[in-house]
């Protein structure tokens, strides 16, 4: 069974942690990113609203934090996101909590199979 | 310790250090537990960290405490890059000096500790003596653990009257304090996130609210006042319903139910039309007006002098929703607002704190779970006032403003921000001759109204010493001397929610790494206090003493206990008014004159200020001044927070300066089309008091017609000398908030509520 990252946009306010945290992690500089938050607006709906999702995406960097993994820890963009919007587990596992609200994804990064 | 999952992540499910002590070892680090606070500056949230230092002694990386009740392992950008900010080459870890001749350029030289405090005891003693002790100023700030501190900097420490936050009618946070002190006789009416609770949302004492108001205010990346800023999301994942007030549609407002967008500095006339509806639809607590309120009446007549068709028309939103917004938290069972800083940022700030309390009271939703947590009358972080009994009547009464601003200079005792200013510039009522810097970076559009005028006056001043950090652009500009402070890694202090005036948590601040010769913000003014003022530090046998009446007080724990416990949660007890709680006499009542709330404000009275909330327009607004909207047609509000920083902190910090990189000018993308101006562009924002260049942002969130500014840029990569002074001016937006358009009772400024232009820069 694949792990994947369950993000719950909804409740995302783009706190920039997910990629901070993954930065420190992994030693990546200013430039480079194994998650980024996708700033989707904001561009009008109608005059009352907006539509703005943030949504962290992992990149091609991402390795869901084998190296935490291995020592049974949680991914540290999952451990220190501060809306608490970001799960991580089993895609089973992740599928029924899917199931339960709107406005969610469910990433499952990896290498690419084409290359 | 009890095991607690963590909030909505399943960590409890994963290896966690839910448990551990607050120190172990583990894969070569020393890992220490600790709570966050200054340095970096924020609000006192005490956020939960884990500081893993290696066997060089080198703090390697931070993460967040799992077991940090409110916090629970969540951490934000600039607690996760404070290794960064630790070891960044330009960190001021030694004390340092420079000859006067030199201020403005960058001839600092290390020094020891013990000649940088003889440097400052004879220049201030030399000063004291020929001038008197009122020619001195603390400059304090905000975030820092210095900030609170700035009156016992100046009473205590150094023996004068003129502490002086230095933003312009105390426009942050004092103002809500008055309205809150004077008319509800309570500290700062706080939305209860069960903080002290120790089954958090699901304790069985606590009820989610229903509703939540984020008026004024953005939580989220602000944490104001050491509320941590995400439990409004916790809260409304849980059910809450949020109402938005804000010109800006911040993140947080795409996901209200209802968002108000007014036009910046028009709250009051909003929270009167508010008032109107629930009084004449009689939606409020019959119980608590009539038995815990005074002035109801006359409060009734005053608000039905602004109709919600008024309001809608002022504020520049739709009637329906002040009718719908104004049911919805009327009609829940318990609600929260949460009142921001832009309540303080105009002259008429006090009135709209007065119009949220009285919402507060007559809905009936002080002091009960979910509502609005209330202060024990005991609770804070330490005694804020010391040194000023010792100061003696004479010195008291020269503190710089008590005739012409009672209730601001009286009760916060601090000097009035703009006549201290003046007094600098002027002479008058006496000359100003020295200062001390206490962590504050007020030249770099924080907090200083038209900051060239406070640089040049701080310039003229014969000795300056100051304790930060950093050399920002206000310690290159002139002083003598600088103490190096420690960041939150670096010393031993403590923390509590709200300085401790609201009842959630109290944390241990740990010295998990030493770096350099840095000292904390108490210790200095333990030991400078020594030799600049020893009589009143003279019942201290030494610092630890010192430290456990200042900041151990009211926990009954020695620092050692509370560094092993890492978190203690406070009792919460609601309904404090029928227990008496409130009041220092233990009667029941609110500690007022009348014991009640005063919807008609005895003190406002006493203080030549209206008892009841009145509407006045923003001194410059397209109402006021409409003569002026042909040449500055954009009404401009500054200053919204970010993640990466902290004001001013924070640009130097690479991963930090990553996320926002310059300091933007959104503008609708109506007006940006009409003005020509691209999406990235640079551009000229000016008005009548000055001028700066931003980059604009077009977007949405604001409304056509209004401009928002980001504050605190200066660019530490750029050449520090004066004039250029690490670029403080260039994009200052401060620039172009006026000096002293304050309010009668000398509080609120308008950064929040002015006019300019929007130019394209032709670069």
């Amino acid at each position: 069974m694949r792990n994947g990252l369950l993000i719950d946009y909804e409740f995302c306010s783009g706190c920039q942690s997910c990629e901070v945290a993954c930065k420190k992690e992994h030693g990546f500089g200013v430039g480079v990113w194994g998650i980024r938050v996708l700033d989707e607006g904001p561009w009008e709906i109608d005059e009352k609203n907006l539509n703005w999702n943030k949504i962290p995406t992992p990149t091609s960097l991402c390795d869901l934090c084998a190296d935490r993994q291995a020592e049974g820890k949680l991914p540290t963009c999952v451990h220190h996101c501060l809306a608490g919007v970001m799960k991580f587990g089993p895609i089973d596992e992740l599928v029924v909590e899917l199931d339960k609200k709107p406005n969610q994804v469910l990433f499952v990064p990896g290498p690419y199979t084409c290359k | 310790m009890t095991t607690r999952a963590k909030i909505d992540s399943g960590v409890e499910n994963f290896k966690n250090d839910l448990g551990k002590p607050w120190q172990w070892e583990e894969g070569g680090y020393t890992v220490t537990r600790g709570c966050a606070w200054s340095a970096p500056g924020c609000h006192p949230v005490g956020c939960g960290v884990k500081f893993y230092v290696n066997e060089e002694g080198i703090l390697e990386k931070v993460e967040g405490d799992e077991n940090q009740p409110i916090t629970q392992g969540r951490l934000c950008v600039r607690c996760l890059t404070l290794p960064d900010f630790t070891y960044h080459p330009d960190r001021v870890i030694y004390p340092m000096k420079r000859a006067k001749e030199d201020r403005g350029k960058n001839k600092w030289v290390r020094t020891t500790w013990e000649d940088a405090y003889d440097i400052i005891e004879k220049n201030i003693k030399a000063l004291k003596e020929e001038y008197g002790p009122e020619s001195i100023v603390v400059f304090g700030g905000t975030g820092r653990e210095g900030g609170p501190m700035c009156g016992p900097y100046g009473a205590a420490m150094i023996g004068t009257p003129n502490a002086c936050y230095t933003q312009s009618g105390y426009a942050c946070y004092i103002p809500r304090v008055a309205a809150a002190t004077y008319i509800a006789g309570v500290t700062y009416p706080e939305m209860d996130y069960a903080g002290g609770l120790p089954g958090r949302y699901d304790d069985p004492a606590y009820k989610v609210p229903e509703v939540l108001v984020a008026w004024g205010k953005e939580p989220l990346p602000s944490n104001g006042d050491g509320f941590f800023g995400h439990s409004v999301l916790d809260c409304m994942k849980r059910g809450s319903k949020l109402i938005s007030i804000d010109p800006r549609a911040n993140w947080l407002a795409t996901r209200a139910a209802y968002h108000l967008p007014v036009r910046p500095g028009t709250d009051t006339a909003l929270g009167m039309a508010m008032l109107n509806i629930i009084i004449s639809e009689d939606l409020y607590d019959h119980e608590f007006v009539s038995k815990w309120t005074y002035g109801f009446d006359q409060l009734a007549e005053r608000v039905k002098t602004m109709t919600p068709e008024m309001a809608a028309e002022i504020c520049g939103i739709d009637v329906e929703d002040i009718y719908g917004a104004t049911r919805m938290y009327a009609n829940a069972e318990n609600a929260a607002i949460l009142w921001g800083l832009a309540t303080d940022q105009k002259a008429n700030g006090a009135q709209s704190g007065q119009c949220m309390l009285a919402l507060e009271a007559i809905t009936g939703n002080l002091d009960i779970p979910g509502g609005q947590l209330l202060g024990d009358v005991n609770d804070s972080l330490g005694d804020l006032g010391f040194g000023w009994k010792e100061l003696g009547p004479a010195l008291q009464n020269k503190i710089i403003g008590l005739k012409e601003y009672p209730a601001y200079v009286g009760m916060v005792l601090n000097s009035h921000a703009d006549l201290t200013l003046e007094a600098m510039e002027t002479g008058v009522p006496y000359a100003i001759k020295g200062g001390f810097i206490a962590s504050t970076n007020l030249l770099a559009g924080t907090c200083a109204a038209q900051p060239k005028r406070w640089h040049d006056a701080m310039q003229k001043l014969d000795f300056v010493f100051a304790a930060d950090c950093w050399i920002t652009p206000t310690v290159q500009c002139c002083a003598d001397v600088i103490l190096p402070i420690a960041s939150f890694a670096e010393r031993q202090s403590m923390v509590g929610t709200h300085y401790g005036a609201s009842p959630n948590m109290l944390g241990s601040v740990v010295d998990a790494v030493k770096v350099g010769e840095t000292k904390g913000d108490l210790e200095i003014q333990y030991e400078l206090g020594c030799r600049l003022n020893p009589g009143t530090y003279a019942r201290f046998a030494n610092f630890e003493e010192f430290r456990a009446e200042f900041r151990m007080g009211n926990c009954g724990m020695t620092y050692e206990d509370m560094r092993e416990k890492v978190v203690v949660q406070r009792e919460v007890r609601y309904k404090k008014y029928e227990t008496g709680r409130l009041r220092p006499d233990g009667k029941p009542g609110f500690n007022t004159p009348t014991g009640r709330v005063e919807l008609y404000s005895t003190m406002f009275r006493q203080f030549g200020d209206d008892p009841l909330p009145y509407y006045e327009e923003p001194q410059r607004s397209p109402i006021s001044t409409p003569e002026l909207m042909e040449e500055y047609p954009f009404v401009l509000t500054t200053g919204a927070r970010t993640y990466a920083y902290f004001h001013s902190e924070g640009k130097q910090i690479p991963l930090l300066r990553e996320l926002n990189p310059d300091p933007l000018l959104e503008i609708n993308p109506k007006d940006a089309k009409a003005l020509g101006i691209e999406d990235g562009e640079w551009v000229n924002v000016e008005n009548e008091f000055g001028k700066c260049e931003l980059r604009a942002k077009v977007t949405p969130v604001v409304k056509q017609g209004v401009v928002h500014a980001q504050h605190g840029f200066w660019f530490p990569e750029e050449d520090g000398e004066e004039p250029h002074l690490f670029g403080v001016w260039r994009c200052n937006i401060n620039e172009l908030i006026p000096h002293h358009f304050v309010g009668k009772l000398g509080f609120g400024a308008p950064f929040k509520c002015v006019i300019c232009k929007v130019e394209k820069l032709s670069k």
